[in-house]
């Protein structure tokens, strides 16, 4: 793993516009193109949302840990940590459209966004000990020059 | 995120500026709602060509908008004059005006994919400019 960066934030929506920065700024290393750039925040913006929404509900209040990572050189990895009430059924709340949320915060197409605008995630969860999202996109990077 | 509101007829246009995330999307939610009220809208275009940024927190506010549009009998609003209260599916008590229809206009590519993925283009049009929008309400009789 090369040029790995960790950082932690209050697990809380006003931290998603920062981590989104966060993620472009590392992401930027890897000289991706705009649409790569656009696809890598969204996919954070939703693990944030997610851990602010759900890992965090109500008052119960925590961090949360975004690690990046180089497995190649033309590839990036993003795992989002958070030690919150953790998922009970994950396949269940990977369906599009699901949504434990009653009112309009929650579309239930956040794990759906991350899936389509990244190669591979992987979400590892327990009740009551949080919650891991590992995202992995391989860019464009080094096309035909 | 800042909102540049213009009523044409009975049609509000939102022009949403800047990111619209989970974090913006309780403001614009509220914000669009009092407009709405306050002006009597039937109908909503969402003017998406000034948002440099939309996770899937745009979804619900779309879709938010859309069931409120939805949620008042046409024949039951005008009874009551320009505002009626009803109850839509995964929303609280709410007063909007009856039947009207959401257009979306402006999108982004990737705004654009972030909607389709859910469907919103099967509930409602979708046009590249916000005069194409007016046109179509216009055609549809929904703007006078």
């Amino acid at each position: 793993m090369e040029r790995k960066m960790k950082v932690q934030l209050e697990g809380t929506l006003e931290s998603q516009s920062l981590a989104r920065a966060v993620a472009g700024a590392y992401a930027a290393e890897l000289d991706p193109t705009v649409d790569e750039l656009t696809e890598i925040k969204t996919a954070v913006s939703e693990a944030v949302s997610n851990v602010a929404l759900h890992a965090y509900p109500g008052e119960i209040k925590g961090d949360m840990t975004l690690e990046f990572m180089m497995p190649a050189r033309d590839t990036i990895m993003i795992r989002v940590t958070d030690r919150g009430v953790g998922i009970e059924n994950i396949a269940r709340a990977m369906e599009p459209m699901y949504t434990t949320d009653t009112g309009e915060n929650c579309s239930g197409m956040g794990f759906t966004v991350m899936e389509s605008f990244m190669d591979k995630i992987r979400v590892d969860s327990r009740p009551g000990e949080g919650t891991t999202v590992t995202m992995i996109k391989k860019l464009d990077t080094y096309y035909g020059i | 995120m800042e909102i540049i509101y213009e009523m044409t007829g009975n049609t509000l246009t939102a022009q949403l500026m800047g990111e619209l995330d989970h974090h913006a999307a309780a403001k614009v939610r509220s914000e669009i709602d009092d407009t709405m009220d306050s002006y009597g809208a039937k109908n909503l275009i969402f003017d998406f060509s000034k948002v440099t940024f939309m996770d899937s927190a745009g979804i619900g506010v779309v879709l938010g908008r859309y069931k409120r549009l939805q949620a008042v009998e046409p024949s039951a609003s005008r009874a009551a004059g320009t505002t009626a209260t009803a109850t839509a599916v995964g929303t609280t008590a709410i007063a909007a005006t009856a039947g009207g229809s959401v257009v979306i206009t402006g999108c982004s590519q990737k705004i654009y994919s972030i909607l389709h993925m859910a469907g919103i283009f099967s509930l409602m049009k979708y046009t590249e400019t916000k005069e194409e929008a007016i046109t179509y309400l216009y055609g549809r009789k929904e703007v006078c």
